[in-house]
């Protein structure tokens, strides 16, 4: 766990340009190779493509067929780096990524745009809220979710520099930027953005920024609200989990996903396995699917807006 | 090919059949029918087709080969036995708890499996990324995938035939391990993936026959053949006979994988020369 102070939030910028803009930045590695499916455009991948045809590979709508040729292609020494939205990344073709990329164990970078509800319009078909479940259950896996630009960015370097698979959960809106710059990231930890004594606040993804914005006003309330940001939902980050327990009103977990297989139970069940008691709260999809609307909206919906999260720490507090 | 060469892939195709009775014998499970199917296929592209080095089972500039059907791997592993590349006693820890040849080929567990198959078609993607990633580099080395007939029933096959005609990928070569049997039955009364050969050819690539599978006369000229294709991938379409070696599993589906009784295993060492 590193420790910071974020005091504001910087101007919005989407999550997936950080992956364009990432890419290029590694361009000039041969190895580098991007698989689109006929959404470079969305998933921003477009832009590595432009400036690196021959290593760009457009195979159109065959996502299983991609995560089969992204494992062939670490086979012979590429870096992979598969791109489309998250429910096509990762429940189409779950068993190519367990068996051809998992169980082979072939350094593929399985990049998702697109994740949660905050896809928004398109609706639930094309909201992915259980991915964290399914890509966490393949043994070996890293899932990493970014919950800005920079720590996008940070969290891709890192990425290209382990060796072995990892899926990626980027989203779609332009959001408020957390960390004022790329810093040095490790596979696996999660960072202290804000600290507090009252209420912790364990976030990954967008919902960081909003959690911050709840803790940050409330704050002028006499409200004192740590917030973690968990980049990486898989492994969990022990020791921010334990830190998180020692506050006084408990934990609240929120994330953009199902509760099932989510980040909230994997929270509860270090704590359960520690035997850690503490008042635990979660704010995320249920066991519910998503519905069209604007990705603000929905967030206010469901209660993972700053607003929701101002409300649930107050009932927290009682 | 000369006359010594032939003389020792046969003599190689009747270790592997015993090995593959034994095996599977022992591990009282495993797949006899389609493993006894490709050992020709497997023996010529092992000791004869294939750019490798026996003394370096991961020379970096070698040829690559996929069992995209992994149920077959008894064979496969067999083979490994006789290049060197494994102990033969691990042959006898098949499928057991203490042995590394897991039940398909797990490239986690032997990484001389150059991808982990056993469900069907997903060999056939990564073949091609192979291929491609191979032209990338632009690398020498050939990638061959071993497929077999019910895998053209998976949708995700053709996604990866239809990328590899597109792509050009004239260093990717199927084999398509043609025994018209899969598990519960005929594959043509099941699902009848017929037209092959129009089909792949819809999707760019060039096919090529061989009316016997089991000579290795007809399979080194369809595979000298595939060398020389040019700008294509090419399909060889092997006619096979499913349990190929042993009487009584010839041509019977019931032989895709089922438990040998010791009277049969007798029998089968039997046919194969062996006599316990």
């Amino acid at each position: 766990m590193k420790r910071y102070e974020i005091k504001t939030l910087g101007p919005p910028k989407a999550i997936r340009e950080a992956y364009g803009d990432f890419l290029l930045s590694v361009g000039e590695d041969e190895r580098v190779v991007v698989i689109d499916c006929d959404l470079g455009h969305s998933t921003k991948a477009a832009k590595f493509g432009e400036r690196y045809p021959d290593r760009y590979v457009e195979i159109g709508i065959q996502e299983q067929n991609m995560m089969g040729m992204a494992a062939g292609l670490a086979a012979v020494g590429k870096i992979p780096f598969t791109s489309t939205f998250a429910i096509f990344s990762t429940g189409r073709p779950w068993e190519q990524i367990r068996l051809s990329i998992a169980y082979s164990n072939f350094n593929v970078k399985i990049v998702a745009t697109h994740g949660g509800i905050a896809t928004g319009e398109d609706g639930a078909s094309h909201q992915m809220t259980e991915d964290f479940a399914l890509m966490g259950a393949i043994p070996g896996m890293k899932v990493l979710s970014p919950s800005d630009y920079y720590s996008a960015l940070s969290v891709l370097r890192a990425v290209y520099e382990y060796e072995g698979y990892v899926y990626i959960r980027l989203v779609r809106p332009k959001t408020p930027t957390v960390y004022p710059e790329e810093f040095p990231y490790s596979l696996g930890e999660a960072n202290l953005i804000k600290d507090g004594e009252d209420v912790a606040v364990i976030a990954t993804g967008i919902p960081v920024h909003h959690a911050l914005k709840a803790a940050l006003d409330l704050e002028k309330e006499g409200v004192s609200v740590a917030v973690y940001d968990f980049l990486s939902v898989k492994p969990l980050d022990e020791e921010a989990v334990m830190d998180a327990a020692r506050k006084r009103h408990g934990v609240l977990v929120v994330e953009d996903h199902v509760f099932w297989g989510g980040l909230g139970m994997a929270v509860s069940s270090l704590l359960a396995r520690k035997g850690i008691s503490v008042p635990l709260s979660f704010v995320n999809m249920g066991d519910e699917f998503g519905r069209s609307g604007k990705y603000e909206e929905l967030y206010r919906y469901y209660g993972l807006d700053a607003e929701g999260i101002k409300a649930r720490i107050r009932e927290m507090i009682g | 090919m000369n006359p010594d060469e032939l003389k020792d892939l046969k003599e190689k195709a009747l270790q592997v059949r015993r090995d593959i009775i034994e095996m599977t014998y022992r591990a009282q499970s495993g797949h006899q029918g389609g493993a006894l199917s490709w050992v020709e296929i497997g023996l010529l592209l092992f000791f004869k087709v294939m750019n490798i080095r026996r003394e370096d089972p991961f020379y970096e500039d070698r040829d690559r080969f996929v069992l995209s059907k992994g149920h077959a791997c008894a064979t496969l592993y067999s083979i490994w036995s006789l290049l060197g590349w494994i102990d033969r006693e691990e042959l006898w820890k098949f499928r057991r708890v203490d042995g590394m040849l897991q039940g398909h080929p797990s490239r986690r567990r032997t990484p001389l499996a150059e991808t982990s198959t056993g469900s069907l078609s997903q060999g056939t993607s990564v073949a091609v990324g192979m291929a491609l990633g191979l032209k990338m580099w632009g690398k020498p080395s050939r990638v061959y995938a071993l497929i077999s007939d019910a895998e053209l029933q998976e949708g995700q096959t053709w996604e990866a035939v239809e990328t590899a005609g597109n792509k050009g990928l004239d260093n990717l070569t199927f084999i398509l391990d043609y025994n018209g049997l899969q598990i519960e039955g005929d594959v043509h009364e099941i699902n009848d993936p017929t037209p092959i050969e129009e089909k792949f050819r819809a999707f760019k690539w060039e096919t090529y026959r061989v009316e016997d599978g089991h000579d290795f006369v007809q399979l080194y000229e369809a595979f000298t053949w595939a060398k020389g294709v040019k700008g294509k991938p090419q399909l060889i379409v092997a006619r096979t006979v499913k349990g190929k070696g042993i009487s009584f599993m010839e041509n019977r589906y019931e032989w895709h994988s089922k438990v040998l009784t010791e009277d049969l295993y007798r029998k089968a060492m039997k046919e194969l020369g062996v006599h316990l």
